[in-house]
């Protein structure tokens, strides 16, 4: 790929999020917002190599699309099949100069709102990540289809329900009011989360970076969130340990020189930014504590066990989970011993939970009784869903 | 925009509930649509009989069958419908989270298509 085109793919990439969100608030159509810009990408990534990137990426692809709108509104069909905006200066907005109240140097961000959009709650849980990765970071369906295991068939069906469900019971593109933000604000944050954990566990770095990238303009865009800024640490941080493909390394076992190091000073700058925020202390808060405890073994050769502990137990009370408590079992294995660790796990869980089995297999060979951590090593896995994670479980089955 | 939010609930008699409890419930119905009706934004409304009174038309094989009930087999039935005419999404919501069944029921809101006006049909817009 030639300099130019990478740098055009680059500037358009970043603005995707930007324009989708922009175009969309006008309309209410996602569907129709996407289309438009992704007609202008296109116009972008033939033009740009040869005429140059245009000094406002921003503008230039916000003219281009606005232009594929006009046609879109102006054609019959579109009159036939759709109704009108009830709001005329919408479609005048949009039809004749939609950067009339627009400064093309300064495109106002409209992503929170889309994100919060994507997370609303009329939207199914299960789509808003995908949602999310495909109109704010400009995902193309078939990457997401990869991301989520499914077919790019069953994907992209889902997609464009969500889309045609916003634009046909009106989904405000509004970021909610302090009042509403409690209740609102959760969501937005598991799907960004889940962006970020989806595309780590495909070990597409690519994708991993861009969900770091979204987590890092919520935290900028809400600003005064600590939890916010503390999914952009434990993001940033959690990237910084990313392992080779193919290979599996339990945390304990990596070799912190070959962890990231500008991304992990980032990552402790991020926590320190929402250790600064008032706020109570949220999920995200805790697990980026547990991260930065991980990271600084790169600095002093140790891992505090102890300081695992107590955030383990505060995150259980905060945000009780199955995977919370697995993990302060194995941790009161570190600090206690095996058997205080296998005390502390809680009952088999139904349905099977992967690392339930793959701790309690480490615990038991800890404590000595070979035979029942095979069976549990092998339990393990059988349930993992990760090759290299799979490879690593059955080798320790022996 | 028109969005009709529907009431699904346990259907109740007075007997079952007790006289206090029922007139509380009344009491809930004549105070939201107060609101809504004070907020600008009732369209109409219906709280409906139970399904026991109900008649249910259809065509089999091509015979048109008149039938009493509708034999739904869950417990909640469509209780009540109330039509309101608001900015967007979020704005029936909020509504819809303040309407006597909340607590006792489903409440769902959906965004209607068509109405009439004078008996043409009417994007809803």
């Amino acid at each position: 790929m030639s300099d130019a085109r990478a740098a055009a793919e680059r500037a358009a990439r970043d603005a995707y999020g930007r324009l989708v969100a922009l175009l969309a608030a006008r309309s209410g159509d996602v569907a129709l917002a996407e289309d438009a810009l992704g007609d202008a990408f296109e116009q972008a990534l033939t033009r740009w190599p040869v005429d140059g990137v245009p000094r406002s990426p921003d503008a230039w692809l916000l003219t281009a699309a606005r232009n594929r709108i006009r046609d879109v509104w102006r054609s019959a069909a579109h009159r036939r099949t759709a109704p009108l905006p009830d709001d005329p200066t919408t479609l005048d907005a949009l039809a004749r100069d939609p950067l009339a109240d627009v400064d093309p140097d300064a495109v106002p961000d409209r992503r929170l709102a889309l994100l919060f959009v994507c997370a609303h709650p009329a939207i199914a849980p299960d789509v808003r990540t995908p949602l999310m990765l495909q109109t704010v970071l400009g995902l193309d369906s078939a990457q997401v289809a990869t991301a989520f295991a499914v077919t790019p068939a069953a994907m992209q069906q889902r997609l464009v329900r969500a889309k045609r469900r916003i634009a046909a019971a009106r989904i405000p593109f509004v970021v909610p009011d302090r009042s509403a933000m409690a209740e609102r604000l959760p969501p937005v944050l598991e799907a960004v989360y889940g962006c970020a954990a989806v595309t780590w566990r495909q070990g597409a770095h690519d994708l991993a970076g861009e969900a770091r990238h979204l987590a890092l303009v919520l935290a900028a865009l809400l600003d005064d969130e600590p939890e916010a800024w503390a999914l952009a640490a434990l993001v940033t941080l959690s990237l910084a340990r990313r392992q080779p493909r193919g290979v599996f390394v339990p945390l304990d076992e990596q070799d912190p020189a070959t962890w990231d190091a500008e991304l992990l000073a980032e990552g402790e700058a991020l926590l320190r930014r929402a250790q600064r925020r008032p706020g109570v202390l949220g999920r995200f808060r805790l697990e980026a504590a547990i991260q930065a405890v991980h990271a600084d073994r790169r600095r002093t050769g140790r891992t505090d066990w102890a300081a695992l502990r107590t955030l383990y137990v505060a995150l259980d009370a905060v945000a009780p989970s199955l995977g919370a408590r697995v993990a302060l079992a194995a941790v009161v294995g570190r600090v206690d011993g095996p058997d205080a660790g296998l005390a502390a796990l809680p009952p088999e869980p139904s349905p099977p939970f992967q690392p339930w089995w793959a701790t309690r297999a480490e615990l038991l060979a800890r404590a000595g009784c070979t035979t029942e951590a095979a069976a549990a090593f092998r339990r393990a896995a059988e349930l993992a869903d990760d090759d290299a994670v799979r490879a690593y479980l059955a080798a320790r089955a022996g | 925009m028109r969005y009709t939010i529907l009431l699904h609930y346990p259907e109740m008699t007075p007997e079952d509930m007790g006289e206090d409890a029922w007139s509380e419930g009344e009491r809930e119905f004549t105070a939201y649509a107060a609101t809504l009706q004070a907020a600008g934004v009732l369209v109409g409304a219906e709280v409906l009989q139970p399904s026991s009174s109900t008649t249910t038309l259809r065509t089999v094989d091509g015979v048109l069958q008149v039938q009493d009930g509708p034999f739904a087999d869950t417990k909640e039935q469509l209780g009540g419908t109330f039509v309101v005419d608001v900015p967007d999404l979020d704005t029936a919501i909020e509504l819809a989270r303040r309407a006597p069944g909340v607590s006792w029921g489903a409440v769902e809101v959906r965004p209607g298509a068509l109405y009439t006006v004078e008996g043409v049909w009417t994007p809803n817009a």
